[in-house]
Parts: structure tokens; sequence; C-alpha cells
């Protein structure tokens, strides 16, 4: 069974607002999930499959409960910011296995300004091995990897810098970016060291907010006037520690990657633009080696001279100024990744990064650590009506 | 010299009493499966992930390895905030498996990859004690 074209994207909608104290995250879940299904021409009572991460109590069981959904499908898959794309993949099958029809996917979360949840890792066999040495934060993790990469590869900050850069120049024009002023090499690598070889502004932002994706049937959509995008093919893998061989240069991307491509039946020249996860340059790095976009370890090279940039480079990214610059709701930047894909296959993004004639866009998710475990997720998809 | 490092005591779990215990003594204790001989990390209390049988024995490692990986961490965050810059790296073992770990006892910016490192161990005074590692070359306290 394949997934491709069985299910389409029929609303999409991200919150606008990057600090929100006087919202609860479960409110949050909730403005999101309406949003989205308003864009699609459809109502909660129309929903019969939900998804979430497992960060909100019971993830989808405490969720469907708020809601007042009542689902003949649901799914809380967890794999930290990438859960999301994982979800899209999980949608489209339980639709073409006739599960559900009307998929709803909810991101909420508030680290900005407190009082989000998180997945409970207390008993996660691994804390003691990992939690006892000061990696409370994912930049630690994420600068082993890129020292690594810069051992191996030669990979250089200035490298790195370029994918802010890039980032930089597409989030000036988005009105609700949390930065949104151009910066330049320079300037990242005058940024202060957070944990080398990564400096501040090779880091995400930490923001409020949340998305919503509504994926639903071939029969749904021809009846929604938004419903023009199709799933082409999903892949996904966890990569993880190992059995302490771990190899901190390369991504789950090596597995997702090539099971979308294969599924979606398209190669890297038939891809007009990207949605590359980006917690950090780092990974937009080693995500584009791991999908193929270039040779392994030379992912620096790539991204240099404007490759990234929208328009004029040769693969636009992040044009809604990705996770470095944008949005990065609830430390998990999967769902804006679809969404802003999704914008571009309908022309819907902002006119200064639209890419001319978009047809196929590849959102790919990194969820974990690069240093760790991770969940990766490779959606391909395009522009076509049911 | 870097600052001393916070000393948090890990949750012991039945599949990682052993290895815990061993650290108290200044031993760092590696599993190894028989049928399959991969040296297992991090401990499982006997069960081996590359065959699935529940057969790993443990043995005492050398404590001697190289620095895969690492960063010169400037933002710690909790008990570790007040002792930047200090050092988080990934130390390949002389049998195999990569752990995670500090530095100590060395400037931070005289860390490389390939530096080789020997353990050293940090009790907790909860019945465990944090391996770290030094520089090789100092022998010795």
């Amino acid at each position: 069974m394949t997934i491709k074209r069985k299910a389409f994207i029929a609303g999409i909608y991200e919150h606008p607002r990057r600090e929100i104290p006087d919202r609860s995250v479960a409110q949050i879940h909730a403005e999101v999930a309406i949003g989205a299904l308003a864009d699609a021409g459809l109502t909660l009572s129309d929903v019969d499959g939900y998804f979430t991460d497992g960060s909100t109590g019971f993830g989808a069981m405490s969720m469907t409960d708020y809601l007042g959904l009542r689902c003949t499908h649901s799914d809380s898959t967890e794999t930290g910011g990438s859960s999301y794309l994982f979800h899209v993949g999980h949608a489209a099958e339980a639709i073409a296995a006739g599960r559900c029809n009307v998929a709803l996917i909810t991101l909420a979360g508030k680290p900005r300004t407190g009082g989000g949840g998180g997945p409970g890792r207390a008993y996660a066999p691994e804390n003691a091995f990992e939690g006892l040495f000061g990696m409370s934060g994912a930049v630690t993790g994420y600068a082993l990897a890129a020292q690594r990469h810069m051992y191996e590869y030669g990979t250089t900050s200035e490298q790195l810098a370029e994918v802010k850069v890039a980032a930089s120049l597409h989030a000036q024009h988005n009105p609700h970016a949390m930065l949104n002023k151009p910066v330049t090499v320079e300037e990242v690598l005058a940024s202060p060291m957070i944990s080398s070889p990564l400096h501040r502004f090779d880091c995400c932002v930490v923001t409020d907010g949340g998305g919503a994706v509504v994926v639903v049937s071939p029969e749904v959509a021809r009846d929604l006037p938004r419903a023009n995008v199709t799933v082409l093919g999903q892949g996904e893998a966890i990569k993880h520690s190992d059995n302490g061989r771990i190899d901190l240069t390369y991504t789950g991307g090596v597995v997702s990657g090539p099971r979308a491509f294969e599924e979606a039946g398209v190669t890297h020249s038939d891809i007009d633009y990207v949605s590359i996860y980006d917690s950090f340059t780092i990974t937009v790095v080693e995500t584009l080696e791991d999908l193929g976009f270039c040779e392994k370890g030379q992912g620096g090279r790539f991204v240099m001279d404007g490759t990234l940039v929208s328009p004029g480079g040769k693969l636009p990214f992040n044009t809604d100024g990705g996770g470095l610059c944008n949005n990065h709701p609830s430390n998990r930047g999967g769902i804006t990744k679809i969404i802003e894909a999704v914008r571009q296959l309908r022309g819907e993004a902002h006119p200064a990064v639209q890419v001319p004639d978009c047809e196929i866009a590849l959102a790919h998710g990194t969820g974990g650590s690069l240093a760790t475990r991770m969940g990766s997720s490779t959606l391909i998809m395009a522009r076509e009506a049911a | 010299m870097s600052t001393e490092l916070p000393r948090l005591a890990p949750r012991i779990d039945p599949d990682t009493a052993a290895f815990w215990e061993g650290t108290t003594r200044g031993v760092l204790l590696l599993e190894r499966c028989p049928d399959c001989q991969t040296v297992i990390w991090y401990p499982r209390g006997g069960f081996c992930p590359a065959c699935g049988k529940f057969s790993a024995v443990t043995f005492e490692a050398a404590g001697t390895g190289t620095v895969y990986s690492f960063t010169v961490v400037h933002r710690g965050l909790g008990e570790y905030a007040g002792v930047t810059p200090f050092v988080i790296a990934y130390v390949e073992l002389d049998e195999g498996p990569r752990v995670m770990t500090n530095i100590v006892d060395v400037d931070p910016s005289e860390v490389h990859v390939g530096m080789p490192v020997r353990a050293v161990f940090h009790d907790t005074g909860e019945g465990s004690a944090l391996y770290r590692f030094a520089p090789a070359q100092r022998t010795g306290a």
C-alpha cells in the first residue's frame, strides 16, 4: 500500500503570536484547530481523526476530550519537533485504510512565557547516562554534532552562518517573525558563543504558539475549496545512540529521505521548495546532505553563495524565516515546516519569497537531538487538486 | 583548570545498579554479550540490544579512550549555570562505546578531537560516582 495521492492537505493555520501569556496550552490547541479547520472550510464536528504529540497530558486522549472530538482514529506519536511530519504520513495511512476521513493535527506550547508541558523523561532509560553532565539544553547536543562535522569534513562556522543569513533574509518579509532583521555572516560569528562551535545566531528562537494542519480523503477534498495539495510520499526513521556506536555526522534523513522520494516517484531536481528543520544551523547542513541534495560532507559548501535564498537560490528553503528567525512554537518546528511548504504550493507565501510555479515541495523534520536520538520524517507534497 | 562540576546523582534502577556500584569503587563496568561479543552501552542489566538476549556479563573497562567530539558550554542550565565554561564530550572508550561525559582537569581551550583521556570518578555521596575524563598524560591524582 502507498499513501501517494491518497490524502490532501485541506487546511493550515499558524498561530500569529510568539508570546501568549494569556492563553493556556490547551486553549492554543483549540485556537489553531479552529483556524486550520476554518481554512479548510470545516468545523470541529467534521473531525474523525486526531493527531498530536505526547506533550499535553495523555496526548491525543487528553486533547480529544478538551476539544470535544469524537474520533475513529487517533495517534500521539512523539518524536519531539518532528512529530507533526510523522503525523501527516500516519494520517494519510489512516485515510488510505479507511479509518478516518478528516484528520486534524495540532501543536501548542508556551516555552517563552511558561506553563507548557513536555514529555516525561524522568524514567527514560538513557536519562542517567546523558542528563547528569550538564546537557540540559538542546544546543549542547547539536554543538557536539557540529564539532564532529567540522572535524571530519572541514565545515566552517562561516558556512553554518550562511543558513541563518538566508533565513533572516526571508524573515524580514514576515510580520509575525520573532526576528525580522537581516543579519550577515559576520554578525552571526560575532553573536555570543553559547556552546562551541554554535553561536546564539546559530540557534532557533524560543516562542510560544502552535499550528495545525487538516488532512482529508480525496472524497472530502473534492468538496473543499482549498484542498489543492496532495501527499506524494513520506518516509520516517528513528536514529538512536546505536548501542554506544553513535555517529554524529548524519541524521535519520538518510533513511527517511530515500523512502519518501521512492514513494513520491520524484527526484531532487523535481523539488521546487524545501522546508528543512532548522533547530540549529548544523541541523540544516547535515539534513541537506542526508536527503541527497549534495554529497555527504559538502553541506557547508552547498549552502554558500545564497543557495537557500528565495528568490534566486538553487534550493529555496524556509521562506517564512524558519525556526531560526520566525517561529519554533513549543520548541518544536515541525508543524511550521509543513505550513510554509503548503503556502508555497498554494502560491500564498509572501510575494517577496514566493517560488515561481512551485509545484512540488519537500518538508523535513528532525526531532530530539542529533547527539543522542532523533525522529526524522520527510514529506513530499504536490500542488494537485483531488 | 575548570571549576568543580556539580555531582548530580543518578536514579539507580535494577538494570544499572551494578554499574553505579562499580563507579563508587573507581571502576567503569561495561557489559559484553557472550553470544555476539558486543560491548553494550548504555548499561542494560544484561540485556543485549544487538542479539536480544538477557545474557550479557560485566567486565572492567580500561577506563581510557579518546575524545570523539566535544563542546565548550558557555550557557549552563540548572546546577551547571554557575560553572561555565565547562566541557561536554563524547569519549570513545578503548572497548568501543562512545559515552557522553565531561572533560575535566584541563583548560577547555585545550580539549580537541582525538585527545587521549582517562576516567576519573566524582562521588555523589548517594551510592554512585560520576565518570568523567581527564587528559591521559596526567597520571596520578
